[in-house]
């Protein structure tokens, strides 16, 4: 079960997500391989997290879909972004993050236990809405249909959003 | 030394409406509003270090439009992967300038690093095409009309003014203003 690199990156394509920012988790497969050598994707490989929302946001405000691909250790990164900039100038984006530490010690790696038992909170206290994708035994075509349902969600609204993701659902 | 307020007058003097500035937060924003409000201008008032990263979005959305990005030391030194994000990308709409008074001057004047950091040798090794070292400011040596990802670091001296506006636009009014011309 869960959903394939490929996949989840044509369904980017087909929401008009052709500008894309990063840095690499291993939460996401080969996804970044994927996007980095695709043709139709401007792929930035972001030094930081930061670093890839201000990119991001430089496409935002060109009224063009945009996204960032990040791993919950960089969140701490992209808060002052967030809070004295994306969240004040209304220039949203959608934020993909790649869930380590799922739910806190003892899952992962030291590094990862805070980080994976806080990660949600993040989002709430700056009152980002976010979407979690917590089930790697569920099909393909149930990640497929909710990942579509967030995309349209974010092209509607245009507003800052989140779509965490655990270890084994992109693979 | 030219004062910083002066340099950014002549800058804004030279600059048309294909010309985007980028101004980042402190007094850089706050001087560039007083001098000259355009609806080209994007004031970012907060995110220290940010804009030259939001530049490298906007200039690879917009290429027929040139990006002129007004950083201080500080709030270059801060993010200098950015920097070396913008050099890899070879991004030749952009003109990244640095307004370097070695110091933190919008908190309190605080001593800066930058007056034993080779800036230019940073942007050059990052990729960056076009680099100059401008200890006596001249306008004439500042070119928007280059087609090669350019830097300027401009040396000028801390002149505290505290009667100086804030930006009179809300950072909502700013992104609206400014997404109309895109």
């Amino acid at each position: 079960m869960s959903i394939k690199a490929h996949s989840f990156v044509q369904i980017l394509k087909s929401h008009s997500f052709n500008n894309i920012s990063g840095v690499p988790d291993s939460t996401f497969g080969n996804l970044y391989n994927l996007i980095d050598d695709d043709p139709d994707i401007n792929y930035f490989r972001a030094n930081r997290e930061d670093t890839a929302l201000g990119i991001a946001s430089g496409f935002s405000v060109s009224n063009k879909n945009s996204c960032i691909i990040i791993q919950n250790s960089g969140i701490g990164n992209i808060i002052n972004p967030l809070t004295s900039f994306n969240l004040i100038y209304k220039i949203p984006a959608l934020i993909i993050v790649g869930w380590r530490g799922y739910g806190g010690k003892p899952n992962d790696a030291p590094e990862h236990w805070v980080m994976g038992e806080k990660t949600t909170e993040y989002f709430e206290m700056l009152g980002i809405p976010f979407e979690c994708f917590e089930d790697e035994h569920e099909a393909q075509e149930g990640i497929e249909k909710k990942l579509i349902y967030q995309l349209d969600l974010y092209s509607k609204e245009k507003k800052l959003r989140s779509i965490i993701i655990k270890k084994g659902v992109v693979v | 030394m030219i004062s910083r307020s002066e340099v950014i007058k002549m800058i804004m003097k030279k600059t048309t409406s294909d010309h985007l500035v980028l101004s980042t937060t402190g007094m850089i924003s706050r001087e560039v509003f007083s001098h000259d409000d355009r609806q080209e201008n994007f004031y970012m008032i907060g995110s220290m270090g940010l804009a030259s990263s939001f530049g490298l979005g906007i200039a690879k959305s917009n290429p027929d439009k040139k990006i002129i990005i007004l950083d201080g030391d500080g709030s270059f030194l801060m993010n200098l992967g950015a920097a070396a994000c913008i050099g890899f990308y070879n991004t030749s709409n952009i003109v990244h300038i640095i307004l370097d008074n070695f110091s933190y001057e919008s908190t309190g004047s605080q001593n800066s690093i930058s007056n034993k950091i080779d800036l230019c040798n940073i942007a050059k090794s990052s990729g960056y095409k076009f680099v100059d070292e401008i200890i006596n400011f001249d306008i004439n040596k500042i070119s928007f009309d280059k087609k090669e990802l350019s830097f300027y670091r401009i040396h000028v001296g801390i002149e505290s003014n505290e009667e100086i506006s804030r930006v009179a636009h809300t950072p909502e009014e700013i992104t609206s203003n400014f997404k109309l011309i895109l």
